[in-house]
C-alpha cells in the first residue's frame, strides 16, 4: 500500500510544491480575469475521471447529482429519446431496461467524506485541537498584508523582500513576537530550518509528510492558490511580491507548532505518534461505480438534448442567402456569445450587411498603455507574450476622484472631521443613486479603457522605438501579416463593402470585484476598443493594402475600416476615428448607426427577459433605458448575465447559423472552409477558440455545479481582500471561481465545438496541436465535423468520427421573435427563424 | 404629542408581522411589506420631529403600562422622546428606508430573501424599542431583541461555517452586556426603590440626592452601563467582535455594524448621562476608555488590508472619540457625530465592492513603488512593534476567550464524568433536600442559612457550565439549562420571603420552552441518529421548521420576552439584596452561560456546514 501522495516514498520539497501548484485553484488576481478549466489539473485524465477523482479526492460535487438530472428529465430538460438512443448506443438494446431502472430509480449513496485532510484531521480527532481556528485568521491576515494591492493605509514594511524574510526581519527587531512560543520564534530566525525540519517536528514520519502538506494546504485552497498564482506570474500584480508556496507553508508549519506549544505544552508529539495507521493514499487510482456511469449518462443525455437540436436546425436551416445586389457594410465582431443576438438583430434590420466572428483581440498581440498609466496592460489572450507596446497619447481626459474611498476618513482626526461633513453628503450621495443611478469614478466602464479621441502609437517608426524590450507599435510588414490572418481565417477576402467594422466589446458594472471577468476574454479581460482602433487603422494603411494585394487581398480604395466598441452590458456602442471618413462615407455611416442603434434596444430587449427587474414586454427603447441604468446601479447584482447559458462553438460560415434562433448560446467564429484547403487558418482558429471558449464554458460548468466549493459562492456578502481576491466576512478563505448571481442560469454543458469543413481535414488539423488535441480528446470539448457541401454530421468519440443522425424532427419556425421573447424567462429550444423576405 | 409615540414601535412591529405571512416565493410582497411600512415611519418621523421642533423640543413621556405588579415592584414600560431619541429616530428611519430599498434588488434570488426581511423588521423593531424607552425594563427588551436579531443577521449564511462561529461569538459578547444592563437594573432598583424612569433620571436634585448617600451604589451603576454600552458599541475590550460581525449581506452588514447597532452603547450613555455626569471619576473612565479605543482602533484599521475590516476598525475609533465627546459632555455633539459616522459607514461599506475598480485604477496611473507611511518617522523597533501588534489585533479577539471562556470551560470540563443519569442522580437528591429545607426553612441555623442561596447558585452554575462544555449529549446540556433555572428559583427564595407566584411566572417560561426544545430534539433524533456538540451539523438546510421551533425555545430560554421568564428574570434579581455580590455573580453568570448554552446547542445542531452531502457544502474555511 502506498503510503504518500506519490509512489515514491520519501519526502521530495520541490516535487511536492510543484504538484501542490499544480492541484491548487489557479486563479490570477483580481485585476485580470482570465477563464480557465478549473479542474485544469485533471486535464490529462478524461473529463468523466476527472470529475469522479476530483469528487473523491477532493470533495468536488463535480457534476449534477442524480436527483437534480432527474428532476432535469421531469421538466423535459432531458429528452426521452436521446436517453433511451444513447443507453442502446452504449449498452445495447438487451441492456436497455435495466439501465433505464438505474437511471430513474435505482437509488445511490451520497458520496462519502473525501480523502483530502483525514490524516492532519487526527490533530482534532486525538487531540480535540482545532488547528485551522488557532492558525488560520493570523495566517490569512499576514498573507493579504502582504500581497495587498493598496487597501491598507499602513502598508506591510519590507514588502520587497520574500515573506519569510520580512518576518525574520520584523521579529528581530521588535519587542512583539508573532508567535506565542519562544521555540515558534527560534525556530523562525533560525535560517538552517527547513521544510522538512518543520515536518519532523508536526508530522514526524516522513513518507506522511507530502500528504499532510496537501491535507494542509487545501484547507484554504483560495490563499494558497493565490500565492501560487502569484509566484508563477509575478506581472499578476502591479505592485509585485516574491511569493511562494514554500514560504507560506514554512509560515504555516510555525504557527502551528505555535498553536500546538500553546494548547498541548512543550512536550507534545507528532501526529504520527498517536496515529497508528495511515489515511489513503491522496492520489492512488479511483474506482469507477455505478453510479459515476449513471451520472455520465445522465451528463451525456442532457448535453444531446441541446446539441441534437442544434445539429438538427445546421441541417434543416439551409435557407438560401438573399443574393445581395450591393453590400451596405460589414462587422466584424468577437466570437463572444454575447454578440451572436446583436448580430442578428443587425442582419434582420440590414439585410444587406454581412457580419463576421473572430477573436475581439483582432490579432493584434501587444500591450497597451495609457497616458500617465504607469504599468503595461496586456491586451490580447493569456497565453500570448506580446512583443509590442501601443500607447495613448494627447489625451485631455481627467480621472474623477472620489472621497469615499480615500483613506483619511480611516484615521483618527481627519476622520472625525470627516465623519461629520462628508458623513451626511453620503447619505445624499446613497439617496440619489437609489433613484437616480448614474456613473461614477466607483463604476467600472468600458469606455474608460481608452479616451476615443487620445491617439494611439499604432505604427511604428523607427526600429530603435524599444520600451522594455516592447517594440513601440509595428512595421508595415507586420501590420500587413496582421489584417492578413484576420482576413484570411474569417473568408472576409473579396467584396469589400464600403464600410468595414471592427467592433470590439467590454463591459460596464459598478460594485463589482469581478468587473475584468466581463469584458473581452481575448483582450485579457479588458474592453477591445484598442485593439479594433488598431486593426482599423492598419488595415487602412496603403502600404499595408499594397502587401495585402501581392497575397491576393485587394481591398479597394472606397473601402474604409471604422474602430468601434460595443459595450455588452449597456448595448451600447462607438465608433472611433470618424472624422477620417470619407463625405460619402459619412453619409453611409450615418444610415448605419440607425441601424446600430435600433439593434442595441432590441438586443437590449432579448436580454432583458433573463431579469427580472425588467418587464420585457415594454418597447425596445424603454428597456434599452433600464438596461443602461443597470449597469451604474450599486444595489445590482447582476449588470449582465455575462456567458451564462454559452454551450456551442461554431466555426463556419453565417449560413450555417444564420437561419436559427440559438438563444445566445454560441461562440461563432467564421470560417471559410474553401479557402483552407491546407488547414492552416482552421488551425490558428482552434488553438485559440478550444482554450479560450473552453476554459469559459468549464469555468461555468464547475462554478455551476459546485458554487460553494468550486464556485465563489453568492457575491452578496463578498469582502474584498488587499485587491487580489475576494472571501466572505473577514477571517474567510479567499473565494475562487464564479460567484452565485454570474451562473446560476447556467445549464451545466460542455461546449460542442461545430467545424464546417471535411471530416478527415478536420481529424488532421486538431492532431497537430497537443495542448488542443488533449481538451478534444479528453471531452473536455465535444467536437462534431460538418461536412460542408452535404450537411452530413460526424461526431468524435475516442479518436474516431462517428456520423451522427440528428433525432429531432422539424424544428419550430418563429415568426415574430419579439413575442417569443417576452413570453418567459427559461431556456428556448431552438428555433427557425422565418426571414421577412 | 406622546400618545403618537407608540406609533414609531408599532409600524416596525407591524411590518415585521406582515412579513412573516407572506409566501417566500413572492419578493415583491415581501419588500413590499417592509418599505411601506418603513416608508410610512420616515415621513412621520420627519413630520413628527418638525412638529416637535415647533412645539420647542418638549421632553415628552408617555404613560405606564404595567405588566405585572406586586407589593414593592412594578414592572411597566414606557415611552420616552427627547432630542436623543429625535436624532436616533430620523438616522435609523432614514437609513433602514434606504437600504431597504436597496437590499429589494441587491438580494434578488437571494436564499432567504424573506428571512433576510423578517430579520431586519425585527432588528429595527427592537431599535425602536430601545430609543423610545423611557425606563430601562423597555430599554432591556429592545436590547435583548437587537441581539438575537444581531445573531441571526450574522447568521444569515447558516450553513457556512465561519457566519455560525462568529454570531456565537458575537452573541457571547452582547450578553455580557445583557448583563450588565440587568446588573445595573438590580442595582437601581435597590437605588431608587422602584423602578426608575428615565424622566426621573433627568431630575438633577434627585439623583444627586440618591447619590451622595449610595456613591458606591452609584459607582457600580456607572460601570454596569459602562460595560454595556462598551460591549455593545465595540469599545475595548470588546472591539473585535465589530469587523467579524460583517459576515451577512453587505447592506445588513452596513446598516447594522456601520450604524445602527454599533451606536447603541452610544445611546446608553447618553441616555443615562444624567445618571453618571456628577461622578467625576466614571467620566474620566469613560473618557480614557475612548481614548484608548480610538487610539488602538486607529492603529489596526491602518493595518487592515480587507475592505470591511478597515472600514469597521475606522469606525469603532470615531466612536471612541465619541465616548470622549461624551466624557466632556458635549451631547449635542455626540448626536452629530453618530449621525455623520452612520451615514458615512454605511456608503463606505454599501460601495466597498466598487473598491477593487477604484484602487486599482489609482493604483495604475499613481503608483510610486517607496510609498511612505506617517509610521516611518518611528524608530523600527517601536514601528515593528506596533505593526505586529496592529497586525494581531492586540490580541482582543483571544482575550475574551483567555480571560473568561476557557477558565469557565476547564470548570465545565471538571464536570465531564456526569451523565444524564448521573446528573439526574446526584442533582436530584440535592434539589430535593433543598426544598425539604426550604418548607423547615425556619428551623434552619442562621449561619447555614446565609449561605444557601450561595449554595445553591453556584450548584446550578456548575450543572450550565457543564451543559455549555458538553460534546456529547445534546439533550443533558438542553437538561441541564433548565435544571440551572430551577436552581436558581431555588437559591433566591431562600434569601428572601416572597409569593410563590414569583417563582411560577419566572419557572413557567422555563418549562415551556425546554419541553419544546426538548421534543423538537427527540423529533430529529428520530429523523437522523447521530447528533452531538463537537461539530456543527448543518441540519436546518432539510428541516427548517424544526429548526425555527427549536430556535424559538432557545431563546425562550435565554429569558427573551417571548414568555413570562423575561419578567420573572428581573422580578427575581429584584430580591437580591445589594450586600449580596457573591450572589447576585453566580446568578449574572449563570445567565450569561444558559443563553450562550443554549444557543450553542441550537448552532451545533442546526447551524453550519451541512453534515449529509448531497448538495453543494461550501469548505469551513470560507
Amino acid at each position: 500500500m502506498k503510503t504518500t501522495v506519490h509512489a515514491t516514498a520519501l519526502f521530495d520539497e520541490a516535487r511536492v510544491l510543484h504538484d501542490l501548484s499544480h492541484y491548487l485553484p489557479a486563479q490570477a488576481p483580481l485585476k485580470d480575469f482570465v477563464h480557465h478549466n478549473t479542474l485544469h489539473a485533471f486535464q490529462d485524465r478524461s473529463f468523466f475521471e476527472a470529475l469522479r477523482e476530483s469528487s473523491e479526492i477532493f470533495g468536488y460535487k463535480s457534476s449534477l447529482t442524480i436527483e437534480e438530472f432527474r428532476e432535469l428529465y421531469r421538466r423535459g430538460l432531458i429528452q426521452e429519446r436521446i436517453l433511451q438512443q444513447q443507453l442502446k448506443d452504449a449498452y445495447g438494446e438487451q441492456h436497455l431496461k435495466m439501465w433505464l431502472q438505474r437511471m430513474f430509480q435505482q437509488p445511490y449513496d451520497d458520496p462519502g467524506q473525501p480523502r483530502i485532510g483525514a490524516l492532519r484531521d487526527q490533530w482534532k480527532q486525538c487531540h480535540h485541537i482545532d488547528l485551522d481556528n488557532l492558525v488560520h485568521p493570523t495566517l490569512f491576515r499576514l498573507l493579504c498584508n502582504y500581497l495587498d494591492q493598496g487597501i491598507s493605509i499602513w502598508p506591510f514594511p519590507l514588502a520587497n523582500l520574500s515573506l519569510l524574510e520580512a518576518l525574520r526581519h520584523l521579529e528581530r527587531d521588535s519587542w512583539v513576537s508573532l508567535f506565542q512560543s519562544k521555540r515558534a520564534k527560534a525556530l523562525l530566525l533560525d535560517e538552517q530550518i527547513g521544510l522538512r525540519d518543520l515536518l519532523a517536528l508536526v508530522v514526524g514520519k516522513e513518507e506522511w509528510f507530502d500528504q499532510y502538506l496537501f491535507d494542509q494546504q487545501f484547507r484554504h485552497q483560495g490563499w494558497s492558490g493565490m500565492v501560487a498564482a502569484v509566484e508563477n506570474q509575478p506581472m499578476g500584480l502591479l505592485d509585485s511580491r516574491a511569493a511562494s508556496l514554500r514560504d507560506l507553508i514554512h509560515v504555516e508549519l510555525l504557527l502551528e507548532i505555535d498553536a500546538l506549544d500553546r494548547v498541548l505544552g512543550p512536550g507534545w508529539q507528532p501526529l504520527a505518534a498517536d496515529t497508528g495507521e495511515a489515511p489513503e493514499a491522496l492520489l492512488a487510482p479511483v474506482l469507477p461505480t455505478e453510479r459515476d456511469e449513471v451520472i455520465r449518462r445522465w451528463q451525456e443525455a442532457l448535453e444531446w438534448s441541446f446539441f441534437d437540436q442544434i445539429l438538427a436546425g445546421i441541417q434543416q436551416n439551409r435557407l438560401v442567402m438573399p443574393a445581395v445586389r450591393e453590400k451596405s457594410f460589414q462587422a466584424l465582431f468577437c466570437i463572444d456569445d454575447r454578440e451572436g443576438s446583436f448580430r442578428r438583430y443587425l442582419e434582420s434590420y440590414d439585410p444587406n450587411c454581412e457580419t463576421f466572428g473572430t477573436p475581439g483581440f483582432f490579432g493584434v498581440d501587444t500591450y497597451f498603455q495609457p497616458q500617465d498609466g504607469q504599468f503595461y496592460t496586456k491586451v490580447c489572450p493569456n497565453p500570448v507574450r506580446p512583443k509590442h507596446l501601443i500607447k495613448e497619447y494627447q489625451s485631455a481626459k481627467k480621472r474623477q476622484r472620489d472621497a469615499h474611498f480615500s483613506k483619511h476618513a480611516h484615521s483618527f482626526h481627519s476622520g472625525w472631521l470627516i465623519t461629520q461633513t462628508l458623513g451626511f453628503w453620503s447619505a445624499l450621495r446613497l439617496f440619489i443613486n437609489l433613484f437616480r443611478p448614474s456613473m461614477s469614478p466607483a463604476t467600472s466602464s468600458s469606455f474608460q479603457h481608452m479616451d476615443p479621441f487620445a491617439r494611439l502609437t499604432i505604427e511604428n517608426r523607427d526600429p530603435a522605438d524599444v520600451e522594455n524590450e516592447l517594440q513601440i507599435g509595428y512595421t508595415v510588414d507586420e501590420m500587413a501579416e496582421r489584417v492578413y490572418r484576420v482576413l484570411g481565417s474569417i473568408g472576409l477576402v473579396k467584396e469589400f463593402a464600403p464600410l468595414v467594422y471592427v467592433v470590439g466589446h467590454g463591459a460596464s458594472s459598478v460594485n463589482n470585484p469581478h468587473y475584468a471577468a466581463y469584458d473581452c476574454g481575448a483582450c485579457s479581460g479588458r474592453a477591445g476598443s484598442v485593439n479594433a482602433r488598431a486593426f482599423a487603422y492598419m488595415a487602412n494603411h496603403l502600404s499595408v493594402r499594397e502587401l495585402l494585394r501581392k497575397r491576393g487581398i485587394d481591398i479597394p480604395a472606397s473601402t474604409h475600416f471604422l474602430g468601434a466598441l460595443r459595450d455588452t452590458t449597456r448595448d451600447d456602442i462607438t465608433f472611433f476615428d470618424i472624422d477620417s471618413l470619407s463625405l460619402a462615407n459619412q453619409q453611409r455611416h450615418a444610415v448605419n448607426e440607425a441601424v446600430y442603434t435600433r439593434a442595441s434596444q432590441c438586443n437590449a430587449k432579448e436580454r432583458s427577459r433573463r431579469f427580472d427587474s425588467i418587464e420585457s414586454h415594454l418597447a425596445p427603447e424603454v428597456i434599452h433605458k433600464l438596461v443602461q441604468r443597470r449597469s451604474v446601479s450599486l444595489f445590482e447584482p447582476r449588470p449582465e448575465l455575462n456567458h451564462a447559458t454559452n454551450a456551442l462553438c461554431i466555426v463556419g460560415q453565417r449560413s450555417l447559423s444564420r437561419g436559427m434562433f440559438m438563444d445566445r448560446r454560441a461562440f461563432l467564429n467564421s470560417y471559410d472552409w474553401r479557402l483552407d484547403a491546407d488547414g492552416a487558418h482552421l488551425l490558428n482558429i482552434l488553438n485559440a477558440a478550444v482554450p479560450v471558449c473552453g476554459g469559459i464554458n468549464l469555468e461555468y460548468y464547475f462554478s455551476r455545479v459546485d458554487n460553494q466549493k468550486l464556485g465563489a459562492g453568492s457575491k452578496l456578502p463578498h469582502n474584498v481582500m488587499g485587491l487580489v481576491g475576494v472571501a466572505n466576512g473577514m477571517d474567510g478563505d479567499l473565494r475562487p471561481g464564479l460567484p452565485k448571481q454570474m451562473i446560476e442560469v447556467h445549464d451545466p454543458l460542455r461546449l460542442l465545438l461545430i467545424v464546417e469543413q471535411r471530416p478527415d481535414l478536420v481529424m488532421d488539423v486538431i492532431r497537430r496541436n497537443e495542448a488542443t488535441y488533449g481538451w478534444i480528446r479528453g471531452g473536455w470539448v465535444l467536437l462534431v465535423a460538418v461536412e460542408p457541401e452535404t450537411r452530413a454530421m460526424y461526431r468524435f468519440e475516442e479518436g474516431k468520427w462517428l456520423p451522427y443522425e440528428p433525432l429531432t424532427g422539424p424544428l419550430e419556425q418563429v415568426n415574430n421573435l419579439e413575442t417569443l421573447i417576452e413570453s418567459h424567462q427559461d431556456n428556448f429550444p431552438v428555433y427557425l427563424i422565418n426571414q421577412p423576405n | 404629542m406622546e400618545t403618537w409615540l407608540i406609533i414609531f414601535i408599532l409600524l416596525p412591529v407591524l411590518g415585521f408581522l406582515i412579513s412573516l405571512i407572506m409566501p417566500d416565493s413572492r419578493e415583491n410582497l415581501v419588500a413590499w411589506s417592509a418599505f411601506g411600512t418603513l416608508g410610512i415611519h420616515l415621513n412621520l418621523a420627519v413630520l413628527f420631529v418638525g412638529w416637535w421642533l415647533i412645539q420647542g423640543m418638549p421632553v415628552l413621556h408617555g404613560k405606564e403600562w404595567i405588566l405585572y405588579e406586586t407589593t414593592g415592584y412594578t414592572f411597566f414600560l414606557t415611552l420616552y422622546f427627547d432630542r436623543i431619541t429625535a436624532a436616533y429616530l430620523l438616522v435609523g428611519s432614514l437609513l433602514i428606508f434606504l437600504v431597504m430599498l436597496y437590499s429589494k434588488t441587491y438580494l434578488h434570488r437571494e436564499a432567504g430573501y424573506k428571512r433576510y426581511f423578517n430579520t431586519t423588521l425585527l432588528f429595527f423593531s427592537g431599535f425602536s424599542l430601545a430609543i423610545f424607552a423611557g425606563n430601562f425594563e423597555t430599554l432591556f427588551m429592545g436590547w435583548e431583541i437587537l441581539g438575537i436579531s444581531s445573531f441571526l443577521l450574522i447568521s444569515f449564511y447558516r450553513n457556512r461555517y465561519l457566519p455560525v462561529k462568529n454570531a456565537v461569538k458575537i452573541f457571547s459578547i452582547y450578553r455580557i452586556g445583557d448583563v450588565g444592563i440587568l446588573l445595573a437594573m438590580w442595582m437601581s432598583h435597590h437605588l431608587w426603590h422602584e423602578n426608575i424612569t428615565f424622566l426621573k433620571l433627568g431630575n438633577d436634585a434627585l439623583v444627586s440626592h440618591h447619590l451622595e448617600e449610595h456613591s458606591m451604589v452609584g459607582a457600580f451603576v456607572s460601570l454596569a452601563l459602562l460595560v454595556a454600552a462598551a460591549a455593545k458599541s465595540a469599545q475595548l475590550p470588546f472591539s473585535s467582535w465589530l469587523p467579524r460581525a460583517m459576515e451577512g449581506p453587505t447592506p445588513s452588514s452596513a446598516i447594522f455594524y456601520g450604524s445602527l447597532a454599533v451606536h447603541m452603547g452610544v445611546f446608553l450613555m447618553l441616555r443615562t448621562f444624567p445618571f453618571w455626569e456628577h461622578q467625576a471619576s466614571v467620566r474620566v473612565l469613560v473618557g480614557l476608555m475612548g481614548l484608548t479605543t480610538a487610539l488602538v482602533a486607529s492603529g489596526i484599521a491602518r493595518v487592515q488590508s480587507s475592505i470591511k475590516s478597515q472600514i469597521a476598525y475606522a469606525s469603532i475609533a470615531q466612536i471612541g472619540l465619541m465616548f470622549i465627546e461624551l466624557a466632556l459632555g458635549f451631547r449635542d455633539l455626540v448626536l452629530l457625530h453618530v449621525a455623520g459616522n452612520a451615514f458615512l459607514r454605511t456608503y463606505q461599506l454599501l460601495v466597498s465592492p466598487s473598491a477593487v475598480t477604484y484602487l486599482i485604477r489609482e493604483q495604475f496611473y499613481s503608483y510610486s513603488p517607496n510609498q511612505r507611511s506617517l509610521e516611518n518617522w518611528l524608530p523600527c523597533r517601536l514601528r515593528n512593534s506596533l505593526y505586529l501588534l496592529s497586525l494581531k489585533e492586540w490580541n482582543l479577539d483571544s482575550l475574551m476567550y483567555r480571560t473568561l471562556w476557557n477558565p469557565l470551560k476547564w470548570l465545565g470540563h471538571k464536570l465531564d464524568f456526569l451523565d444524564l443519569k448521573r446528573a439526574l442522580l446526584i442533582l436530584l437528591p440535592i434539589y430535593a433536600a433543598g426544598l425539604m429545607l426550604l418548607w423547615q426553612e425556619d428551623h434552619i441555623p442562621a449561619s447555614l442559612h446565609t449561605w444557601l442561596p450561595e449554595l445553591f447558585a453556584l450548584i446550578g452554575l456548575l450543572a450550565v457550565l457543564k451543559s455549555f462544555v458538553e460534546r456529547k449529549k445534546v439533550r443533558l446540556s438542553l437538561a441541564l439549562i433548565v435544571m440551572n433555572h430551577f436552581w436558581i428559583a431555588l437559591a433566591i427564595s431562600f434569601n428572601e420571603k416572597f409569593e410563590a407566584v414569583h417563582t411560577l411566572l419566572y419557572l413557567s417560561g422555563i418549562v415551556l420552552s425546554g419541553a419544546v426544545g426538548w421534543a423538537a430534539l427527540h423529533w430529529l433524533k428520530k429523523q437522523d441518529y447521530g447528533i452531538d456538540l463537537d461539530q456543527f451539523h448543518g441540519h436546518v438546510y432539510q428541516y427548517p421548521r424544526t429548526a425555527l421551533l427549536f430556535f424559538l425555545a432557545a431563546v425562550g430560554l435565554t429569558g427573551f420576552p417571548i414568555t413570562p421568564t423575561a419578567i420573572g428574570e428581573d422580578l427575581l434579581f429584584s430580591h437580591i439584596h445589594e450586600n449580596q455580590m457573591l450572589l447576585a455573580t453566580f446568578v449574572s453568570l449563570s445567565l450569561i452561560i444558559d443563553g450562550l448554552a443554549a444557543i450553542r446547542i441550537y448552532a451545533r445542531v442546526f447551524l453550519g456546514p451541512h453534515v449529509k452531502t448531497y448538495h453543494e457544502v461550501a469548505h469551513r474555511s470560507s
